[in-house]
Parts: structure tokens; sequence; C-alpha cells
């Protein structure tokens, strides 16, 4: 049996569907980001899947940007959360409602 | 062989993802995490991406997970969740109708159809056997792509600098974020503050 | 040199930005004479675009300058241009002229004025608006000008603001120009949908092109409306009485030479409408000119303040000017416009300097003889008046004989109107004058005010001196009671004295075997009784003598009570007969005889300090304009068409629209000499009454003119009254109907906002849950929508 395409495509939809759970499930800010992190591999896995189809380096290309981008993305959240477990430890995503309607 | 290597690297990964997700303390989250970017790195090789798996492996794995658990074991948060208490209700049945129809619709999509998947490759970014991976993306990077390239110097280093203004210790007192109020409590407060203008409305 | 039109306007704009900016560091006089300096340039580089225009053929005498566009917008595009045409120049000559000199005047005038700089600063910020008004090629700029001016006067009337008078009298003039201002947009507005342009060489040749009549009466009508609130007509003319409340100067300039003028100037400019426009519409101008003509003068000849008279006496002026737009007579208007530029700037600035050297005493009953002591004064005023009432060879009566023949021309009854008006204007400006510098010198006299205090002052003297006579009465009176009570203690005290000297004595005889020193104890008490007797025997004559004296101070305080009242009535006789008397006349001052010695101390003051000629400044412009004001006339003379100088001069401008005059040689001089004759009319009458008191004044002076005819009371009645209630009315509706509608508003999307807020709870899962369901919707709808 010959791994197609699909089958890449296939896995990347379901990492991205439990990154997507855990974000909307977990509470601790931390263990957000790290779905966030799933959710973008599993982007980034399409993206390298679908370039190999079509033989266009395009795909890499994404990809290698999507890496600086989680990289910028990760120390700025990560500096975020810094600041606001040391203002109020033990805080949960939960707990940071101040900009409320 | 090459079926093999995918069964067994997607298992690596969808174990890790439920790990990641499914462990109550953030360290063994960050563990897991490391275990599917390495499945995934293993993916990218097979795909024929190896410079792609190198950097997977040494920025994902070796520096990212790696500040996760630096800031983890610095802020000593890794203590467990509580998973019997939900505050928003209604939060988890509607998060899991949203992922089961995402993956629903995205499998049906992508298994389904991936016939249908169609398109050219780009002339100038046609991927080209008989140069070697590395050497091709750096000259895409730096020649079709140079001007994104030099703005992600850019926004790297704006998240540096962005990093140290929020993480750095202020002088004095901060102050602490407020408790919260259940909203019906706040709009009856605002209603008292706006009917009696002497006293100043905050909100 | 066209192309140095700009700079006309540009001078005083400088001048108004660097005293701005400087002004209050300059400081006096500087200040005044950087304004002076850049009316000057102004009025040179006036002189050389004259001359640039001059050198050009009659038909080619249009120059038109554009600096930049100014509104360019869909269809309307209007530039800041500049078109000096012969009534455009004829206009800035003597608007930067005469404004030089007023400028120079009021260095004098406003000397020692805590706002000297700010003022000039007004001035020639005023004088740039009124060149953009004149200069300006299109109606826009002209309009843009009209506020300009209209604000200046409002800043300017209200100068000295502390006083709530003057700060009324701004508002009102700007009030009352906004009713016309209203017409004036409406007639631009109609102007741009006629033509498709609002500058004026575009307007002046779709005109000529031929245009729909209605349209031409309509925007002639509305162009008039704009001019009657301008210049000054009947029923808007009331803000320029008012307007005095000004520093002189300020009415010399704007409120008889320049801004009143624009009105007319707009009329003229806009001629070619005219001459499309129904043939009531010139003839409606004419009769509202000429009785705003006949109207004013009648007013201005009870008014007693030196600057009311000059001040109706414009209106009536004005009313001439329209007179002569109205019977097509343009040059005649203009030509009257120059005449009247020269002889009521100097008049104006003639009372400024007779009002600088009485004290600011605007009052003429209060002046007289004045010659004698401002020689320069008097003497250009009265050049100024023999030119405003018609002598010939004085400017003022070619221009008026010219617009009344025009207007003989048209209508007879015209005529007769503006030749009543011409013997009014000459009786009042001669009573004006006769008050002012002939006659007997009066300032020193006790006004009718000041003898009323006097004898105030002395009633309530003499009252007090009753008070006094009556308060030395009732003592006199205890005195006596006190005296009377006295004899009766002493005719008791001289009983009970002697019963004891009794009683002493029959002891004394009872005990004759007494012992010696029993008898001389006895003796000794009939001796102390005898004496006791004696002494009240002596009281008692005491008091029976005081009573006497008592009731003769008491008569004598009666006496005093008699004759202090009966000079306390004389005195309230004479109080009241004063209270009700004329106060003197013009030859005879009030009665003061018998208070001489209470008058208040002004009138001591003023005994001592006599009225003064102004210094140089304020006196050479006023013989300047003297001059101009007597040879004025020679612009346009009419025996040969060989004088008519302004006539051709201004022809390009007029498109030959002026009215054609078909009246013979000998038609014309019977008119000029009836002109004359009215002057002479006016004149000797004011003479009679005035000068040698003949006739009674009283008889001219009724009090309807007095009172300007009520129409100030009833304008103030009638917005007071139901113009108020309907003012009340419409502001409730905005609060209610409006502001409802706004705060409706409001408070609907308050309410909205309490209930939409809740959907951000600021919780972030709640937000990536909204997401992911969203996602999930989109991919559902692409999905649907594919076709594999």
């Amino acid at each position: 049996m010959e791994v197609t395409t699909g089958w890449y495509l296939a896995l990347g939809a379901v990492l991205f569907t439990i990154g997507a759970l855990g974000l909307l499930v977990r509470r601790n800010p931390l263990v957000m980001f790290m779905c966030v992190e799933l959710m973008l591999n599993a982007v980034n896995l399409t993206f390298v899947a679908l370039g190999a189809r079509l033989g266009d380096l395009g795909g890499q290309i994404a990809v290698f940007f999507v890496l600086v981008v989680a990289a910028a993305e990760v120390v700025v959240g990560l500096a975020l959360v810094v600041a606001i477990l040391r203002r109020r430890p033990g805080a949960t995503a939960d707990d940071l409602a101040v900009l409320r309607g | 062989m090459e079926l093999a290597v995918f069964i067994i690297s997607a298992v690596i990964v969808l174990v890790g993802a439920v790990g990641v997700i499914a462990s109550r303390n953030p360290v063994h989250s960050a563990l897991f995490l490391v275990q599917t970017l390495f499945g995934i790195a293993v993916l990218f090789v097979l795909l024929e991406a190896p410079f792609l798996a190198a950097i997977q492996v040494i920025v994902y794995a070796g520096a990212i997970v790696i500040l996760f658990l630096f800031v983890l074991m610095l802020l000593g948060v890794d203590r467990a969740e509580d998973w019997n208490v939900e505050p928003i209700g209604g939060q988890r049945p509607l998060a899991v109708v949203a992922a089961a129809s995402l993956l629903g619709i995205l499998l049906s999509v992508m298994l389904a159809a991936t016939d249908a998947v169609t398109g050219q490759p780009a002339a100038n970014e046609a991927i080209d056997p008989e140069m070697s991976n590395v050497r091709q993306l750096g000259r895409s990077l730096f020649s079709t792509h140079v001007v994104a390239f030099e703005l992600t110097a850019v926004l790297l280093t704006i998240a540096v600098v962005g990093a140290v203004v929020f993480a750095r210790k202020v002088k004095g007192e901060l102050e602490p974020i407020p408790e919260l109020v259940p909203l019906q409590d706040e709009i009856a407060m605002t209603r008292a503050a706006a009917a009696d203008p002497d006293e100043e409305v905050t909100h | 040199m066209l192309d140095i039109i700009w700079l006309i306007p540009a001078f005083p704009l400088a001048g108004a930005v660097l005293l701005l900016l400087l002004g209050k560091r300059l400081g006096e006089p500087l200040a005044g004479w950087l304004a002076t300096f850049a009316m000057g340039g102004s009025f040179v580089a006036a002189v050389l675009v004259f001359i640039g225009l001059l050198d050009r053929e009659s038909e080619a005498r249009v120059a038109h300058q554009v600096l930049f566009t100014w509104v360019p917008v869909g269809d309307l595009s209007v530039d800041v241009g500049f078109l000096a045409d012969p009534l455009a120049i004829t206009m800035t000559l003597f608007i930067t002229g005469v404004g030089a000199l007023i400028h120079l005047y009021s260095i004098g005038y406003m000397h020692g004025d805590p706002g000297f700089h700010r003022f000039f600063l007004y001035l020639n910020l005023f004088a740039f608006s009124m060149l953009v008004l004149v200069l300006g090629d299109n109606m826009l700029l002209t309009f843009l000008g009209w506020e300009g001016v209209g604000a200046c006067s409002y800043l300017l009337i209200s100068f000295w603001f502390t006083d709530d008078k003057n700060a009324t009298a701004g508002k009102k003039a700007f009030v009352t120009n906004r009713i016309g201002d209203f017409g004036f947009m409406l007639a631009m507005f109609l102007v741009f949908v006629t033509f498709g342009s609002l500058n004026y060489l575009d307007v002046i040749e779709g005109a000529e092109l031929g245009m729909v009549e209605t349209t031409a009466t309509a925007i002639t009508l509305l162009l008039f409306v704009g001019a009657m609130g301008k210049s000054a007509q009947f029923p808007l003319y009331l803000w320029l009485p008012d307007a005095m409340a000004g520093p002189t100067p300020v009415s010399a300039l704007i409120h008889a030479a320049t801004m009143v003028t624009s009105g007319i100037y707009l009329l003229t400019r806009m001629n070619p409408v005219i001459a499309e426009s129904a043939d009531w519409v010139p003839t409606t101008v004419a009769w509202v000119g000429v009785f705003t003509a006949l109207f004013a003068a009648t007013i201005a000849i009870a008014q007693n303040d030196i600057k009311k008279v000059l001040a109706y006496s414009t209106v009536s002026q004005l009313g001439f000017m329209f007179l002569a737009v109205g019977t097509g007579a343009y040059v005649a208007a203009i030509f009257h416009m120059v005449t009247h530029a020269f002889f009521k700037a100097l008049l104006f600035l003639g009372s400024g300097s007779v009002i600088h050297g009485m004290h600011e005493d605007q009052d003429m009953r209060h002046y007289g003889g004045l010659r004698k002591f401002m020689p320069i004064t008097a003497a250009t005023f009265i050049l100024g008046w023999l030119a405003i009432a018609g002598v010939p060879p004085f400017s003022g009566f070619w221009s008026k004989d010219e617009i009344l023949v025009y207007a003989w021309n048209d209508s007879p009854a015209l005529w007769v109107v503006g030749i009543i008006t011409a013997v009014l204007t000459a009786f009042y400006m001669s009573r004006q004058v006769f008050m002012t510098f002939f006659g007997r010198y009066r300032y020193a006299d006790p006004t009718l005010e000041e003898v009323v205090e006097a004898w105030a002052a002395k009633e309530e003297k003499a009252q007090a001196r009753v008070a006094a006579a009556a308060e030395q009465a009732a003592t006199a009176r205890a005195a006596i009671d006190e005296a009377r009570g006295g004899i009766a203690g002493a005719e008791s005290a001289l009983a009970e004295a002697r019963a004891e000297l009794a009683a002493a004595e029959s002891a004394l005889t009872d005990a004759g075997d007494a012992d010696e020193k029993e008898l001389k104890k006895l003796q000794k008490a009939v001796d102390k009784a005898t004496k006791s007797v004696e002494k009240a025997e002596a009281a008692h004559a005491d008091a029976v003598a005081a009573v006497p004296a008592a009731e003769a101070t008491a008569e004598a305080a009666e006496a005093e009570i008699a004759t202090a009242r009966r000079d306390a009535e004389l005195v309230g006789a004479g109080a009241g007969k004063a209270a009700t008397a004329s106060g003197g006349s013009l030859f005879a001052p009030a009665d003061a005889t018998g208070v001489e010695d209470d008058l208040p101390h002004d009138v001591e003051h003023r005994r001592h300090h006599h009225p003064h000629e102004s210094p140089w400044m304020m006196t050479l412009p006023l013989v300047v304009l003297a001059v101009l004001s007597a040879v004025a006339g020679f612009l346009n003379l009419p025996f040969t068409k060989w004088w008519h100088h302004l006539e051709h001069w201004l022809e390009p401008s007029l498109h030959g629209n002026e009215a054609h005059l078909d009246l013979s040689g000998s038609m014309k001089w019977i008119l000029a000499f009836v002109a004359m004759g009215g002057a002479a009319i006016g004149i000797t009458v004011a003479a009679l009454t005035y000068l040698k008191g003949r006739l009674d004044a009283r008889v001219f002076e009724q009090r309807p003119f007095a009172q300007g005819w009520w129409y100030d009371q009833a304008v103030s009645a009638f917005m007071g009254g139901p113009g108020r209630v309907l003012f009340q009315r419409t502001a409730d509706a905005d609060r209610v109907v409006v502001d409802g509608m706004v705060n409706g508003v409001a408070g609907g999307v308050g309410v909205v906002g309490t209930q939409v807020r809740r959907l951000q709870p600021g919780l972030v899962r709640v937000y990536a849950l909204t997401v992911a369901l969203g996602a999930a919707l989109l991919l559902a709808w692409f999905l649907l929508r594919a076709d594999f």
C-alpha cells in the first residue's frame, strides 16, 4: 500500500483537531500555548505534504516562515504569561477578563 | 517500508498530541509535545524535506519546548489542573461539538477529495530533484523571498524587545489584577452610579 | 502695472497680521503708524493700478488676476481672483485714500486708549475685508469680504465692550445685517444655478446673452435685500444709528464712507442682471431709496446728539444713492458715493474732533460758538456742511443734482420727494453747524439737570433749616414749662418756710421764761426760718422772672419756623419750576438764579476748562478731506460732455445699462436752480431758527422726529412680544424634537450596548470557541458549495 498525500492530510486534520480541542478545554495558559503549537504543526504538515505532491518548494518556504512566527509568538506569549503570573500567581485563562464588555 | 515509517511516526505524533492535552501536569504536556514534534520531523524526512526536519528538531524541540519548560520551572506553575471543574458553562460540550465537526469535515475532504487536489507547480519554485534541498531553500529564501526573510528579522527583534518589556521587573508595587465580578452585578453597579451623578463612574 | 492688484488688499492684511503678532509690543503710537502706512501702501498700489488702467483703451479697462483656486467642488469652482475694472478701482481709491486719512486721524483720536493697538488691528482687518469685497472677481469672494466687514464692524462698534450699551449696539448691527446677508446668500445660490458660475465676468456675459425675466427679478430683489441690510435702508436701517456707539473714526470709515456703500456697489456691479429684471424692480429700489432718504432726514432734524444727526444723515444719503441706482443712474450713484465718502467722512471726523475737544460731550445743545476755540475743525466742517447741503460749487451739489435730474427723468414724483429731502438735508445740517459752531458759547452753562440738581440741594438745605427751627421752638417750650413748674415749687417752698417761721416765733413767745440757753436756741431757729423765708421769696421772684424770658425765646423760635417754612416753600416752588422748565434755549442759559452757589462742581470745572483744537494728526485729514469735498464735483460736471470724466471712466463697467437722459438743457438748468433754491430755503430757515431765534425750534423738532417715528420701539415691542413667543416655541420645538431625537438615539445605543456587552465576556477560551465554531460553519458552507 502506498502512502498518498491524503494520509498526510488526514493526519494533519486529526492533529489540528486535537490541538483545537485542547485549546478549548485546558485552562493553563502554558498548555494552551502548547496546543497552539500542535495546531501550527498540523498545518505545517499539510503544507509540506501538498508541496511534495505538487513538486513545489513554496510549501517548505511557508513552513519556514511559520516556524519563525511561531518562535516570535512563543517569546511574546511567554513573556505575557510571566508578567501575568507574577502579579497573580496560579492564574488561569479564565481569571483574566479585565477586557470584558 | 515507507508505509511502516509513516504509520509508526503517525502513531507517535497522535499519542504525543493526546498526551499534550490529556496530561494534568504541564511538564508532562511539554514532554509529550517534544514527542509529537519528533514525529513530525520524521514525516518531514519522509516528504523529502530534510532541512525542515532538522530545524523542526533544533528550533522546536530544542528551543521552544525548552523555553516552555524554563517558564514552568521559573514560575513553579507545574501543579496539576482540576479537571472536575469547568467554570464556563457549556464550554466542554460545545468544544467537543466544534472539534468533532471540524474533524469530520476536514477528514471527509482530505480523504475523499485528495484526487481533486489540482494545480501546477510554479515554474520558478519547482522542486529540482537534482539539487540539494538546503541549497534550493537557501536560493529561494535569499532571492524570491528576501524581503519577507528580512522582515522576519525585524519581527524577531520586535518580539525580543516586547518580551523584555513585558517580563521585566517593575519598580514598586504592581497593581493587582482585579477579581472577576459577575456581569449582572457589574451592570447593576454601573446603573446605580449613572443614577447618582455625584459619584464618579468608573466603568 | 496691473499685476500688482493683489498688493492692494495684501498691505492691510500684512498690517493686521503684524499688529496681531506685535501690536502690544509696538504700543502707542507705533501700532497706529504701522497701520497707517499699510493703508498708505495700499493707496499707492491702487493709484498705480489706476494709472495702469488709464493707460489702456476704454473697452480694455478690465484687469483680471487669479491667485489660486479656492473652492473646487464638482461644477462649482471658485477662485481667489481680483477684478480691477473702473468701478472696483473707483471704490478702491476712495476706500484706501479716505481709509489712510482716517487711520492717521485715529492716531490722534485714540490717544491714551488702552486698546490702541487692538483698534488699529481691527481697522486694518476691516480695510482688507472691504478691499476683498470690492476687488473680488466672484460673488463668493465678495461675500467673504461682506461678512468680513460685518465682523469688523461688530468688533469696532462694541470696541469699548465693557459698556453694556456698546456691546448691545454691536450685537444689534450684527443681527440686523444677518437678515440682509440671507438675501445675498440666496441670490448667490440662484446665480450659481442660473449661470453655473459665480464669477462676475461670466455672470455679466450670461446676463447680456439674455436670461429669464423672473430669475433676474428674483436675483435682483434678493441682492437688494442684502444691500438693504448692509447699506442701512428701510426697514433694516435701525442698526446704523446705534452703531454710533463705536469710536468716531469707526463711524467715519465704516458707517459713513465705505462699508455702508457696499450695497450700492453690489447692485451696480450686477447691473446687467437688473437690466434683465422686471420693470417694477428698479422702481421699487428707487422708491425704497427715496422713502428712506425722506424718513431718515425727518428724524435727523430733531436729534441732539451730534453723531446721531450724522448717522441719520448717512441713512438719508444712502437712500439718495439707491434712488439713483433705481432710476438707472449708476454714474450718479457712484458719483454721490464718492463725494459722500469725502464730505461725510469729513463731517464725522469733524464731529469726532469736536467731541474730543468737548471732553466726550456729544450733546449739541451744550456746544455753541465753538469756531473760536477750534478754528480748523470749524472751517473744514463748514466746507463739509456746504457740500452736503447742496451749495454750488461744492461737490454734494453736483452729485445730488445729478441724482435728482435722473429722478425727474424717471418720475417727477420721485423728484418731488427727493427735493423735499434735499431741503430737509440743508436744514438739519445747517442746524447742526449753527448749534455747534455759531451762536452763544454754552459749554459753561449749567444744564437743566444741573439746575434741577442745584434746586434740589437748596431745597434740602431749606428743609434742614425748618427742622432746626422746629427743634429750637420745642426746646423753648420745654423751658417755659420748666419755668412755670419752678414758680409753683418756689411758692410751696415759701409757704413752708413761712409756716416754719411762724412755728419758731410762737415757740419763742411761749418760752418767754425759759433759761438763757433754750432761748438762744429758739432765737437761732427763728433766724434760720427768717433766712429761709427770704431765700424762698428770692427763688420765687427768680422763677416768676424766668417765664417771660422763656416765652420770648419760644416766640423767636416760632418766628424762625415761619420764615424757614416760607423760604422752603419758595425754594420748593423754584425747584418745581426748574423741573418743568425747558432748561434754557440756545439763546439763554437755563435759569439758575437763586441757586448760583448750589450748582454742581462740574459747572465750575467747565468754566475754567475751555474746548481745545485737536492735534495735527486729526486736523490734517480734516483739511485734506475738506479740499476733496470742495472740488470732487469736478469729476462730473453737467455742463458739457467734455466734463463727464466719471461717466466716461465708468462706462466699461456699466455695459450700456446707464439710463438715457432725455431732458432739454433748459430743463436741467431749471432743476438745478430749484435744487439751489431748496438748499437756500433749508439754510435760511435753519439760520432764522437757530441763529437768530426768530422761529421756534419746537415747530421743527416734533416728537415723532425725535423718537424716530417710534420705529425702534415698535421693532423692540414686536420682538419682545409676539416675536419672543415665536422664538420660545422654536426653541421648545428644537429641544423636544431635535434634541429628543439625538438623545433618543443616544439612549437607544445605551440600552442596546448593555445587552450586547454580554457577548464580550473577556474570556479568551470563549472567543476561541466562537472562532472554532465559526470556522466549522464556514468549512461546512464551503463543503456544501464544493463541486467534486
